[in-house]
Formats: structure tokens, C-alpha cells, sequence
């Protein structure tokens, strides 16, 4: 297990200038805010489930651009028919992230669905290319190694603890803020 | 109006990437814009996913656009509420209007929404229009300017038989 706090952080590390991220809701969003608040970052606070899709109109229409998805279990679940569509377009610039605490952490961690299954299987049987699953910080930054060099629509399955980071402040950015900032890195 | 027509209207106004879920009602009108090489179209699963897609457009300098029929409006309305609305997101949603009027027009499943659709655009505060056989490039236009007025999402009502 891996808290998730560090995973982002990981994460982030291997981040490149112009590489753009889509967030989702609640606490991976402020914990992206809180870790590196960068122009690039669209902090995705409302409409739960999202994230991945526009993440692929993105990775569809900015093909200079890596793309980078994080979001998490929930968010996966209830837009679960977006894998097989991402699949099926397979941008290659796409690096989707799901960090899998089997829980809705950011509502009170109520238990999800997803310690009955394996989201990287369900990716994999979707035809994502490349997926990988990961339980420690260790193999989340040899994944990252191999994802940053393969050039291929890529999934990482974080699997991650319940690790609630006291204090956490809300993304401060006004939502059209967030927007006008997010436009001008899109198009750098 | 013929569906080249169409797509000939919105491609001179810059819009040639779409994503959607298919709809009778202009079903020769979608055959011909996925078979157009000049429009970018993303079978999408869900009308919010749809949204999602198109709304990418904007980061990357252009407008979007959805297909979709008025049964997925409901779909819609937390996409539009806590995203496209709250961030000023503009798309163009393209919507065939099944049940139009109410019953007994069409099928049970499109008496409800077919009546109610201009008013579930109405109280999200989403500007619609209604397209007409004789006035396509005036009523584009209007959407159009509305969508980017306000720079949010906007709708395109088309009725059975409008677009052939």
C-alpha cells in the first residue's frame, strides 16, 4: 500500500513542463493542488467520473502533449464504459492513473466496490495496451520509468492506503481561474 | 435540408470535432459526418462522456460538439451543473428531439422528455435553439453567438425529418 499523498508526489516527480493533468474531484485534486499547483494542472472540482473523458478529448486533440489522468477508484467505477472507449481510440501521449484506496475517501471512506476486482485486469480486458499494477513506491517508479519511455496509451493502478492528510486546503483558484491558465498550457 | 448541408454549415464555422451517441433522428445526417474525413468524431458511451470529449476542444483553441438524442439529456445535467456551467466550458450539443410535442408522438419512452426537453434547457440556464428546415445558417448563427457570449454550452433542437 502506498499512501496516496505519496504516490501524487511520485507521480509529479516524473512530470515534465508541458505535460497537462486532469484531476478529479475531492481530495486528489487538493492534494495536487497542495503538492505542485502548476498551470497545467485542471483541477476537475466538480462532475465526478469526468475526468477521464476529457482527458482523452485532450490526449486526442493535443497529440504534442503528454496527458496524464489521475483520478481515482470511485471516479473509475462510475464512468467505467470510458476504458474500453479510451482503448479503442488508444492516444498514445494518455497516461491514465487510477489510485485505488477501495474507498470514497473524500466523502467519510466508505468502502467502494473495487477490493472484489482488479481495475488494471478490467483495463487490460478493455485493451489498453500497457497496464501495470502497483503496491508499493518502488514499482509505481519503475512503471513511470517504463510508461515516460514506451511512447503508448498506458494505465497505472495504484493501489493505495487510506492516509487522510490533516489540514488539506481546497483548491483556491477560481473555477474559471483553473480554466484560463489550463487553456494557455494547453496550447504552449 | 440535406445533411451535407449540414455539416458543410458547421465545418465553415470552425467546428469538426465531435463526440457522441448516436440518434435516429438525423440517422443519414450522422452516417454522413463519420464518414466525413474532414470531421474528428468520438463514439462516445454516455452523453456526459460525450461532453467531456468535446469540452477539450476549447483548451486547445477550437468548440466542440456533441451528438446526441434528447433522452440522454438527463445525463447530461451534473456534466453541465459542476463542469461546463461552473467553469464557463462552451460546446455545441447537437440534440435530435424524439417525442417532440408530447404524445402521441413517438415511442411511450420519449413522451415524458420529448415534451420537456426545451424546458430542462430552460432551467439549467443552457440557451437552445430550434432548428427549421428553411433557416440552418441563421439559427447556427444564433446558437452560435449565444454559446459564445455566454461561453457556455449551448443546444441545437432537430426534429425528425429536419435534416434529411
Amino acid at each position: 500500500m502506498i499512501a496516496r499523498y505519496q504516490a501524487i508526489e511520485r507521480i509529479l516527480s516524473h512530470m515534465r513542463d508541458g505535460d497537462l493533468v486532469v484531476s478529479t474531484t475531492g481530495m486528489i485534486s487538493r492534494e495536487l493542488f497542495t503538492l505542485d499547483d502548476r498551470p497545467g494542472n485542471f483541477y476537475m472540482i466538480g462532475s465526478m467520473g469526468l475526468a477521464s473523458a476529457m482527458g482523452l478529448g485532450l490526449a486526442i486533440q493535443a497529440p504534442n502533449k503528454r496527458v496524464f489522468v489521475l483520478e481515482g477508484d470511485g471516479s473509475a467505477l462510475m464512468s467505467l464504459g470510458t476504458l474500453p472507449l479510451i482503448a479503442s481510440e488508444r492516444p498514445a501521449n494518455l497516461v491514465h492513473i487510477i489510485l485505488d484506496n477501495e474507498a470514497y475517501e473524500s466523502t467519510g471512506g466508505q468502502a467502494s466496490i473495487s477490493s472484489h476486482f482488479d481495475l488494471a485486469d478490467t483495463a487490460r480486458s478493455s485493451g489498453y495496451p500497457w497496464t501495470r499494477r502497483v503496491e508499493d513506491l518502488e514499482e509505481l517508479e519503475s512503471a513511470l520509468l517504463e510508461v515516460a519511455a514506451a511512447d503508448q496509451l498506458s494505465l497505472i493502478l495504484v493501489k493505495a492506503g487510506i492516509a487522510p492528510v490533516g489540514g488539506i486546503p481546497r483548491v483556491s483558484h477560481l473555477p474559471e481561474q483553473i480554466r484560463d491558465r489550463f487553456r494557455v498550457a494547453a496550447q504552449a | 435540408m440535406d445533411a451535407s448541408e449540414f455539416w458543410a454549415a458547421m465545418k465553415e464555422r470552425g467546428l469538426n470535432f465531435f463526440a457522441g451517441v448516436p440518434d435516429s433522428t438525423f440517422q443519414d445526417t450522422y452516417n454522413v459526418m463519420v464518414s466525413d474525413p474532414d470531421i474528428r468524431y468520438v463514439p462516445a458511451v454516455r452523453e456526459d462522456v460525450a461532453l467531456g470529449i468535446a469540452s477539450a476542444t476549447y483548451f486547445t483553441g477550437g468548440l466542440g460538439g456533441v451528438i446526441m438524442q434528447n433522452s440522454g439529456v438527463g445525463n447530461l445535467v451534473n456534466s453541465l451543473t459542476s463542469f461546463n456551467l461552473m467553469y464557463k466550458i462552451p460546446a455545441l450539443l447537437v440534440v435530435g428531439w424524439r417525442g417532440y410535442g408530447g404524445p402521441p408522438n413517438d415511442a411511450p419512452e420519449h413522451w415524458i422528455m420529448g415534451a420537456k426537453t426545451p424546458e430542462f434547457f430552460a432551467l439549467m440556464e443552457v440557451p437552445y435553439e430550434i432548428l427549421e428546415p428553411d433557416n440552418l445558417e441563421p439559427t447556427i448563427d444564433r446558437i452560435l453567438a449565444a454559446i459564445k457570449e455566454r461561453s457556455v454550452p449551448g443546444a441545437l433542437l432537430v426534429r425528425a425529418g429536419v435534416i434529411s
